[in-house]
């Protein structure tokens, strides 16, 4: 996308490069950047697999765990739009000229045709490892998704299936996409049985995640929060290893409220949590990291034990995940719960781009949700 | 490192040879397409045969083809009077193209994958599908190797390299492309063979997976069975080019356009658009032109827009009164290949109505496969949430059980 290479043109030459006019937008763009890269420091993983560790950040975490799937898999191919070069966010650098180009591979533009194409590929033996350029385009795709690779196994009597399959995207705000480069769509695939949904937040979880789903004998749609692709950093072990599917993790431990969250969004979490604190409130922070399976015993043992909640999602409130978070949380801890549950997402309006500050659940926003379930 | 590889990747764009090479003219001109691309066929419709060298067909084969096309149009026949008597809840016939499936499907490895659209029954009963297993898929029970979770006619065999059937159009081709890429990149001399019919040709699947096929270079056969009717609509409101065939060379895939109602052409101009594909390790698209003689399935009373004058209007081209069946059937008078052939192909027909009766019959009595199976398969292994609606689903049966039939189903305890 034209606008986010600009910016990461300016951000690279400086002030120089153009005098001293900034547009909103990218000024606006680069405050959000700057926010996501402190809040993503602030908050590691609390997985910690063993080995020899490097500094990686979301991209090359990713990128990593793409070589290693190649290497240790005669089997998988990585492909999608502008795959060869290295990506459009450098998640596939290198992996060309270390594999090859019949693995490693540009596909003609068409999203309907990568996920069909990936859906054949891992129908027969394959691990077919596809990338959609941005979530808000993986709509053509989802045909592909729900019709077909999502029912693979069911349909067939366990003749057939899409294990092999792994189908990669961007998703999120990031300061400056707008309606077209900001998009979450995970509750409309949360929406498929068949399907598993994983959004790492970190580089460790990311790395570990991604093999994981890669070698998940389901179809896998991993999402990648394109906001901390630079800003998350962490030593992440450079050996082989997998996190598990399903299993969420308690970022923060805390006593008075849980703050439920996936992907960037739980950064903003924690920055409200700090906020919280300086009034004495002890928030609990969860990371759900599997949206299809969610863990949902892990966060009703906590509700059960703090006796609120607060979900937030950057996608429209109106059947977002969090609904489906709330409804179930409700059915199975209703006598816990001290305060109505609360969600802080997005409002239910296209991503807007000026609007953006406005619009993102921020962390003041939650701060309001935190403090309105202590009160009632 | 970051710079180092974008270096090197200068460096290869800039030594790239582009097999994309425009060349530039002073001569306007509005390209328009001038002529209709002609169908092989090496047999007329009086099944005289119009070039000797495709008259290549071993006797006993030809004969077991034969046979095998009566028996797919009696089976149909007879699945389909036993919907229309609610014994099945829905059928889907494939009248006039018993050449066009059996002698594609003939013609390529049994380890070549295929993947169906949904009126290719023809091809899987070549490979050795039964007629009962037909009728267990009908019924949807528990000897059904898709244990009864779609609608009839469904089929799908993985001994058989047949992917199972799904409804939404189109999307099989594509998917198509991606095995072929596969069997390429594996050193497979393999090919994966997709079905899909004039209106699925249409689909946006079916356009980027010829695409996909032709420039990632995929050992995929494009079979469009192009019978000129997609339920009610036909033909002329489905393109304005010249069919399907056309397409092929726009994305520079190698293209046979082939009578589909003439077995030896479909036959040996699948054989020859294999071995294309084996040796430059790139797709092929077959147009077969035929024509759809029943209703689009039992859902469908095609008298609501075609009637017999339509219906003749094909005459000349693909007469339908003259099928496919009836045109290998004067081939094989005029050559005497059978002895008494009405009688042996009385015979034939009677031993299949028999058989199909005998299998439905055998098919209802089956149960249908335990409750506890609507929850298997969903992923590899059943997580947590569909364990405990199973369980759900259990303790209401515990109690309302009665009410829903339960002894058509495999017994099974849920307490």
């Amino acid at each position: 996308p034209s606008s986010f290479v600009m910016l990461r043109t300016v951000c690279r030459g400086g002030k120089q490069a153009i005098g001293t006019v900034i547009s909103p937008v990218v000024h606006a763009g680069r405050q959000v950047l700057r926010q996501y890269a402190a809040a993503a420091a602030a908050t590691p993983s609390t997985a910690s697999p063993q080995g020899e560790r490097k500094k990686m950040n979301l991209f090359t975490a990713i990128n990593d765990a793409l070589r290693i799937a190649l290497e240790t898999d005669a089997n998988a191919c990585v492909f999608g739009e502008d795959v060869g070069f290295g990506g459009v966010f450098r998640c596939t650098v290198g992996l060309q000229e270390q594999f090859g180009d019949q693995r490693v591979f540009n596909t003609p533009l068409c999203e309907q045709g990568i996920a069909g194409f990936a859906v054949g590929m891992a129908a027969v033996g394959a691990t077919a490892i596809a990338e959609i350029q941005f979530a808000d385009y993986i709509f053509p795709a989802f045909d592909q998704i729900v019709n077909e690779a999502a029912k693979y196994r069911y349909r067939s009597g366990n003749q057939y299936d899409c294990g092999g399959l792994t189908i990669r995207s961007p998703c999120g705000a990031v300061g400056h996409g707008g309606h077209y480069h900001s998009q979450s769509p995970e509750a409309y695939f949360a929406h498929t049985p068949g399907l598993k949904i994983v959004m790492p937040r970190t580089p460790v979880q990311a790395k570990g995640l991604l093999l994981a789903s890669i070698r998940d004998p389901n179809p896998v749609l991993f999402m990648e929060p394109k906001a901390l692709y630079r800003a998350a950093v962490e030593d992440v072990p450079v050996g082989d290893y997998t996190l598990p599917l399903g299993v969420g993790q308690i970022v923060q431990e805390g006593s008075d409220v849980t703050l439920v969250g996936w992907g960037a969004q739980v950064n903003v979490l924690m920055n409200a949590s700090e906020m919280a604190a300086e009034l004495g409130i002890s928030c609990e922070v969860i990371d759900l990291c599997t949206i299809l399976p969610w863990d949902r015993d892990l966060v009703a043992n906590s509700v059960r034990k703090t006796g609120r909640l607060v979900i937030s999602h950057e996608a429209p409130k109106t059947s977002g995940f969090a609904a489906e978070v709330a409804a179930t949380i409700q059915n199975c801890c209703f006598l816990s719960l001290e305060a109505p549950i609360q969600r802080v997402c997005g409002y239910d309006t296209p991503f807007p781009l000026i609007f953006e500050k406005y619009y993102v659940p921020n962390a003041y926003k939650n701060l309001e949700a935190i403090k309105s379930v202590m009160e009632a | 490192s970051q710079m180092r590889s974008l270096k090197t990747f200068q460096r290869a764009f800039s030594t790239r040879d582009w097999a994309f090479k425009p060349t530039f003219t002073p001569e306007f001109t509005t390209h328009r397409y001038e002529k209709s691309m002609p169908a092989f066929r090496v047999m007329d419709q009086e099944g005289n045969i119009l070039c000797k060298e495709f008259e290549n067909i071993e006797k006993d084969q030809l004969i077991d083809f034969y046979k095998l096309m009566r028996k797919l149009n009696v089976t149909d026949t007879v699945f389909n009077i036993s919907q229309r008597q609610n014994r099945v809840s829905f059928y889907m016939t494939s009248w006039g193209e018993e050449a066009e499936v059996i002698g594609s499907t003939a013609a390529i490895k049994f380890e070549d994958m295929v993947y169906p659209q949904y009126r290719e029954q023809g091809g899987l009963m070549f490979r050795g599908f039964s007629i009962q297993d037909m009728a267990h898929q009908l019924f949807g029970n528990k000897n059904e190797s898709g244990k009864g979770r779609q609608m009839p006619v469904h089929y799908g065999d993985k001994d058989k390299n047949w992917m199972t059937v799904s409804s939404p159009l189109g999307t099989q081709v594509p998917q198509a492309a991606g095995a072929g890429y596969h069997y390429r990149i594996r050193g497979e001399d393999k090919i994966c063979m997709v079905y899909f019919g004039d209106g699925s040709a249409s689909e946006g699947d079916s356009l980027t997976a010829l695409n996909f096929a032709a420039t990632l270079k995929c050992q995929t056969l494009f079979f469009c069975r192009n019978n000129l009717y997609a339920i009610s609509t036909p033909a002329d409101d489905q393109f304005a080019g010249d069919g399907i065939a056309p397409r092929g060379p726009a994305f520079n895939i190698p293209t046979i356009r082939v009578d589909g109602n003439d077995l030896f052409a479909v036959y040996n101009a699948t054989k020859i658009a294999r071995d294309i594909i084996v040796k430059e390790k790139g797709p092929v698209l077959i147009e077969s032109l035929s024509y759809r003689v029943g209703d689009h399935s039992t859902s469908d009373f095609s008298k609501m827009y075609r009637d017999e004058e339509e219906m003749k209007k094909w005459e000349n081209y693909l007469p339908i009164i003259s099928d496919p069946i009836l045109r290998l059937h004067k081939y094989i008078e005029k050559n005497n290949l059978i002895q008494d052939l009405e009688k042996v192909e009385k015979e034939w027909d009677d031993e299949v109505r028999k058989e199909v009766m005998k299998a439905l019959t055998v098919a209802e009595k089956e149960k249908k496969a335990k409750i506890s199976d609507l929850f298997l398969g969903v992923y590899h292994d059943k997580p947590l949430h569909l364990q405990e609606q199973e369980k759900e689903l259990f303790d209401h049966l515990e109690k309302y059980g009665s009410e829903y039939g339960l002894k058509d189903y495999e017994a099974e305890q849920f307490a």
